[in-house]
């Protein structure tokens, strides 16, 4: 099991330098001279080509891809931004310090979704069989922003229940927890329930049915074992969708996070904080999915090979 | 008597067809995609008044009688921006996913056919593709190219076309030992009229599910970046950006931001349902289960 880990964390090394080599060549991509962004417009050419000097931009490629990961290594990316200190004038929030990793408490609430699934799946084509799936699928073409602000509308506005938006107590965490948890949940529970209605099929679970096991043994050790690997697979890349999600969520509810950052550097035009950004987010999505690549060498002692 | 003969014959395609309209909630989602169709299409004819027509003294009226879905904060029509907005949302979805399809199927049969270095090469290109969350990668690539329809388009493309890759790559793979192929090849068919006439024909089904379901991906990815104001930019009438314009008002003309976005939901619905019923037509084994 351990050397399955140990292989498991080798692999996501070469994801790591594509993804720092995408992330680098993008703001290459870029039309127009970051450098003479960043100092604005009325600056003289010998400023600019100092700057560019500093940073070391006119550097080959190569050169500036090694000595990028050197600076991520060290996470001087941010301090990077603002040699001159104008770069953070521009952007009120594009401050190092509050490049923090903020991971709001309200993540977890998909793994809810499960036991509608499990449900709907054991009593197939009745009616709250169908109203589950119409409901998940109701779920899944929502627009996140366009939830939350109906949510808004309805808690904060109408019923003034609960605060607009921002940050302090745990009733700020309410809405934006639900309105990013529904579209997993609703995705969750559809994977869950055809996974199920497959698994009830398989020959082993007639075998454990017709040697006379309990209906719940039956369950619990035959079906919701075998069935649970894609639903894992699928909560784990929800956990991508939620990464992304979050930059809606925290736009749609003034919450100061890594999403609202993202979308503040590129109207600001920083773009190296928006390089910083963009590798947090997908750094971080590498690894849990790398999480969920080992929590399957639990599940299923199979995949260990 | 011709007739006759086709329903006893069964053709596959009747099959797949008979079964689509089976599905009430596959028939449902064709019937709002049609007229997502047709309101896209015939969007002068329908729309009551100009999209783009203020009446800054009628601005934010409820729906009433004057203005169907009433008015937004500039006094514009907004039934006439939704109809409209569906232009937008369709141009934006099926010339995204043209692009995924093209690139992506090119790069998972090239991938799954000729195998080696270039299989190993163009699977950690999508590799580094998908470990950018949803969002952050159309979001970085809107940041390079800039906003606008195009770029709106040509990111929402580039995100989906990974996906497609795989799903094709996964095909070539399954379908590469077939008896057929190998059949082909022994009578000395070249690589490329084996890919083209015996492996892309029997691959195309589950294609057409996966494209239908990220028409739906497609257009509620297009519809957040414009909410973000990464995507359409104003004048044109997105269904995102008219939520995002909206939002403002939120606490005293609801209906601004409410209602593109019960039109996103209907549109993505009905793809997602259309989608999940061809998924089930097309795939003979999932048949008589419920």
């Amino acid at each position: 099991m351990s050397q399955y880990v140990v292989n498991r964390l080798l692999v996501i090394i070469p994801v790591l330098l594509g993804v720092v080599f995408v992330v680098m060549l993008t703001l290459d991509l870029i039309p127009g001279d970051p450098v003479a962004l960043m100092l604005g417009e009325n600056a003289r050419p010998e400023e600019v080509a100092a700057l560019r000097d500093k940073l070391g931009l006119d550097d080959p490629l190569l050169v500036r891809y090694v000595r990028y990961l050197g600076d991520v290594a060290r996470v001087t990316w941010a301090a990077r931004s603002s040699p001159t200190g104008r770069s953070s004038t521009k952007s009120p929030t594009s401050s190092p310090r509050r490049c923090s990793w903020r991971w709001p408490p309200w993540r977890w609430p998909s793994s809810w979704a499960s036991p509608p699934g499990f449900f709907s799946a054991m009593h197939p084509g009745g009616i709250s069989d169908a109203m589950m799936r119409l409901f998940s699928l109701i779920g899944l073409s929502m627009p996140v922003f366009w939830l939350g602000l109906v949510l808004i509308y309805i808690f904060a506005y109408y019923l003034r229940l609960l605060p607009v938006g921002g940050t302090g107590s745990w009733k700020h965490l309410i809405l934006p927890a639900v309105t990013l948890a529904l579209p997993s949940m609703a995705i969750v529970s559809r994977m869950t329930r055809s996974t199920m209605l497959e698994t009830r099929r398989e020959d082993y679970v007639r075998t454990a049915q017709a040697k006379g096991l309990a209906g719940r043994t039956v369950i619990n050790r035959h079906i919701l074992r075998n069935a649970l690997i894609p639903i894992v697979t699928v909560i784990g890349l929800q956990f991508g969708q939620l990464l992304g999600g979050a930059v809606l969520t925290e736009t749609v509810f003034a919450w100061p996070g890594l999403g609202r950052l993202t979308v503040a550097a590129i109207f600001a035009r920083d773009y190296i904080l928006l390089q910083g950004c963009v590798l947090v987010f997908a750094l971080s999505f590498v690894l849990i999915n790398t999480a969920v690549d080992i929590s399957y060498g639990y599940i299923d002692p199979r995949t260990r090979g | 008597m011709t007739d006759m003969q086709l329903s006893r014959r069964r053709s596959p395609l009747g099959d797949v067809t008979r079964h689509f309209l089976r599905n009430k909630l596959a028939v449902a989602g064709l019937i709002i995609v049609a007229l997502l169709v047709f309101a896209a299409v015939f969007a002068p004819v329908l729309a009551p008044q100009d999209p783009a027509q203020q009446h800054l003294e009628d601005k934010r009226t409820p729906p009433g009688p004057e203005y169907p879905l009433g008015a937004d904060e500039f006094g514009r029509d907004i039934l006439s921006r939704v109809i409209y907005g569906s232009r937008v949302a369709l141009f934006v979805a099926v010339t995204a996913v043209a692009i995924a399809l093209v690139l992506g199927v090119t790069m998972g049969l090239l991938a799954g056919f000729v195998g080696g270095w270039l299989d190993t090469l163009l699977m950690r290109v999508t590799d580094i593709m998908l470990a950018f969350p949803y969002l952050l990668l159309a979001i970085a690539i809107v940041a390079a190219l800039g906003t606008g329809l195009q770029n709106t388009t040509l990111a929402v493309g580039i995100w989906a076309t990974p996906a497609f890759a795989r799903l094709a790559r996964s095909q070539v793979i399954g379908l590469k030992n077939r008896e057929y192929v190998t059949a082909a090849q022994a009578l000395g068919a070249r690589p490329r009229r084996v890919v083209l006439r015996h492996v892309l024909p029997n691959s195309i089904p589950p294609i057409i599910v996966f494209a239908s379901l990220y028409m739906a991906n497609a257009i509620l990815l297009e519809a957040a970046l414009s909410f973000l104001g990464l995507g359409i930019q104003p004048p044109q009438p997105s269904w995102g950006l008219m939520v995002s314009s909206g939002r403002d008002f939120l606490r005293i003309a609801p209906h601004i931001a409410t209602i593109p976005g019960v039109a996103i939901m209907l549109a993505v619905l009905g793809f997602n349902l259309m989608g999940d019923g061809l998924r089930d037509a097309l795939d003979p084994t999932l048949r008589g289960r419920v």
